[in-house]
């Protein structure tokens, strides 16, 4: 009973259309729904004027209303709203006109005997996450509420809940803004979770909603879990709650998966439940539940007006809204022709870098070396790297004029970090590195044909391997400064010459 | 009267509620409540197609707080007047099995 509660029962869980292309393990296919509740980066509470502040000292961010003190009256906090419509754009949602309902339950976590949430009028839905892969995840909806606070379990075994003397309540969070994102059940393995998680975490800090640190808590994963054989209705599900992070995450869903389908397999019966990751034993734990646990009697919070926002309002938030990992990823693709989700692009876009390599770009530097040498340089800078883009620019023309091998640029580019910039051909010529002109490589290739005419034979003979032997004999004896790509050219060329 | 409400149905509202109702309040109660919810049976009769629920009845939308951080309540004083209270935060009793 605690901030991760969602309207779970709005899940709708249809049968599943047979694509042809499901990924089954023995037979199963899997179905994941993700609610992931994020607490949004504001000064204040989501209704009150307390600071939104993590790790301050127990209860010294409390007021009237976070207490629920008679008389106390609720007033919603704007930024907390244009932050939620943030993500509703950023997820493709609509922005509609919403509510806000009472969701009632006793429990010392918010003081209030309820939670205010939206229920049936959220404020975001119908959107989709697309990975960085391409394939779409469906959002239903994505709504405000307040987080509950914190309680710390005293006595009993190891701080768990079960068994324990007493509690302490710290009501900082209670309050704080949150916004619940919840999927479709449209995951299929624990990776697309784990993508989704991933991607959904860059989309919020990108947005400026919020920090969404998992290991702070500010933002938190349940996954609804069930398998079923294509063609048929979904299977039971199981929520699995208490996931700390990414990797958790995947370990979670992949215990769960196996659990269910040894279940179904024996003949047993998955019941509908909770359940918890534990993360020291690697499985999930039934938490035992109280009878109408679930009957929250949501009723509308008279103490609030409906939101409902302008669409004047709705176009400056979107105006104002920063390019988003995905586009930002697809720029960077569509000007260094490497794939949007292959490593390179989304380590640099990761770390914001994305706009510095497209400056090399424009420096006149060549665009893929660039993201080569940001990717595997540049580990330690931020997004605004202290190397001038014309440096690195510099660097890669070397490269491409064949004044500098592979192996050579590596070294260069090492120093110019190390200096925070400096001008490529000034350092290479301190290292004494000359290219070599072709004239001298090819002579050099001859030597090494004549004092390896045995590896030599083979390789004209048709024996491919013998090829690595050649060039790195040439790379020897040019102490490292021959280019490779031009050693096995002239290689080649003079097997079928 | 109609069965709007059964006996049941007040039971299960006053757990939730963590009401305390001995049989003979349950039995008052019920016919009490029946008679409220007799009062919606007026609604019913009429022809509400095409009208939109009334979420309140002011005709506002849209009240906001700008996001300032203003003091709120010193926690000695607020613990002060708590049942218990330790280590700066709510001392509160087992959370599991409370009504059990």
């Amino acid at each position: 009973m605690s901030e991760s509660q969602g309207t779970t029962g709005s899940m709708v869980y249809k049968a599943g259309a047979v694509t042809g292309d499901e990924i089954l393990v023995d037979g199963w296919e899997l179905i994941v729904g993700l609610e992931v509740h994020v607490e949004l980066a504001t000064a204040t509470k989501l209704f009150s004027a307390s600071a939104n502040r993590f790790g301050d000292e127990p209860n010294t961010n409390i007021d009237p209303v976070t207490l629920g003190l008679p008389g106390a009256l609720p007033v919603l906090n704007r930024h907390a709203v244009e932050l939620a419509m943030r993500i509703g754009l950023a997820l493709n949602c609509t922005i509609q006109p919403s509510t806000f309902h009472r969701k009632n339950y006793f429990y010392p976590d918010q003081p209030k005997a309820y939670q205010i949430s939206q229920y049936d009028q959220p404020i975001n839905i119908d959107g989709f996450l697309a990975l960085p892969g391409g394939k779409k995840i469906g959002i239903e909806r994505a709504h405000l509420e307040e987080d509950t606070g914190k309680s710390t379990h005293i006595g009993g075994a190891g701080g768990r809940i079960h068994g324990s003397d007493y509690s302490l309540i710290d009501f900082n969070r209670a309050g704080v803004p949150l916004v619940e994102i919840v999927s479709r059940p449209d995951i299929r393995t624990s990776e697309e979770a784990r993508q989704y998680v991933t991607e959904l975490r860059s989309i919020l800090v990108a947005i400026g909603a919020s920090d969404a640190k998992m290991e702070e808590g500010s933002m938190r994963c349940d996954a609804n879990v069930s398998v079923h054989k294509p063609g048929m209705p979904y299977g039971t599900r199981c929520e699995i709650k208490n996931v700390n992070s990414i990797r958790s995450l995947g370990r979670a869903i992949d215990y769960e998966m196996r659990r269910q389908i040894d279940m179904n397999e024996a003949g047993e019966t998955v019941r509908q439940e909770t359940r918890h990751w534990n993360e020291n034993d690697g499985r999930t734990h039934t938490l035992r539940s109280k009878e109408d646990a679930d009957d929250y009697r949501y009723f509308l919070e008279p103490d609030l007006v409906p939101l409902d926002p302008s669409p004047e309002w709705i176009q400056a938030v979107r105006d104002a809204m920063p390019m988003l990992p995905g586009a930002r990823r697809a720029r960077l693709s569509a000007s260094t022709g490497q794939p949007a989700d292959g490593e390179a692009v989304m380590v640099v876009v990761e770390r914001g870098q994305d706009d510095y390599v497209l400056e090399v770009a424009a420096a006149g530097g060549d665009v893929g070396r660039a993201l080569i040498h940001v990717k595997e340089g540049f580990a330690d800078e931020g997004a605004t790297p202290t190397v001038p883009a014309a440096d690195l620019a510099g660097l890669t023309r070397l490269e491409v004029g064949g004044q500098l091998t592979a192996t050579q640029a590596k070294t260069v580019l090492a120093e110019i970090v190390a200096n925070g910039g400096g001008d490529a051909a000034a350092i290479a010529a301190a290292k004494g590195f000359e290219a070599m002109d072709t004239g001298a490589l090819e002579a050099m290739v001859d030597q090494v044909i004549a004092d390896n005419a045995a590896v030599w034979s083979k390789y004209c003979s048709g024996e491919e391997k013998a090829m690595g032997a050649l060039v790195g004999a040439a790379m020897k004896a040019s102490q490292g400064k021959a280019d490779g790509k031009l050693v096995t050219a002239l290689l080649q060329a003079k097997r079928t010459a | 009267m109609s069965q709007r409400i059964t006996t049941a149905d007040v039971v299960k509202v006053a757990k939730l509620a963590r009401l305390d109702l001995d049989p003979e309040a349950i039995e008052r109660t019920t016919a009490q409540l029946a008679g409220m919810l007799e009062h919606f049976a007026d609604i019913d009769a009429l022809d509400l197609d095409g009208v939109q629920p009334m979420n309140q009845p002011y005709p506002l939308t849209n009240v906001f707080r700008e996001d300032i951080i203003l003091v709120g309540l010193d926690r000695e004083e607020v613990l002060a007047a708590a049942p218990e209270a330790e280590d700066g935060r709510f001392r509160v009793p087992p959370i599991l099995g409370l009504d059990s």
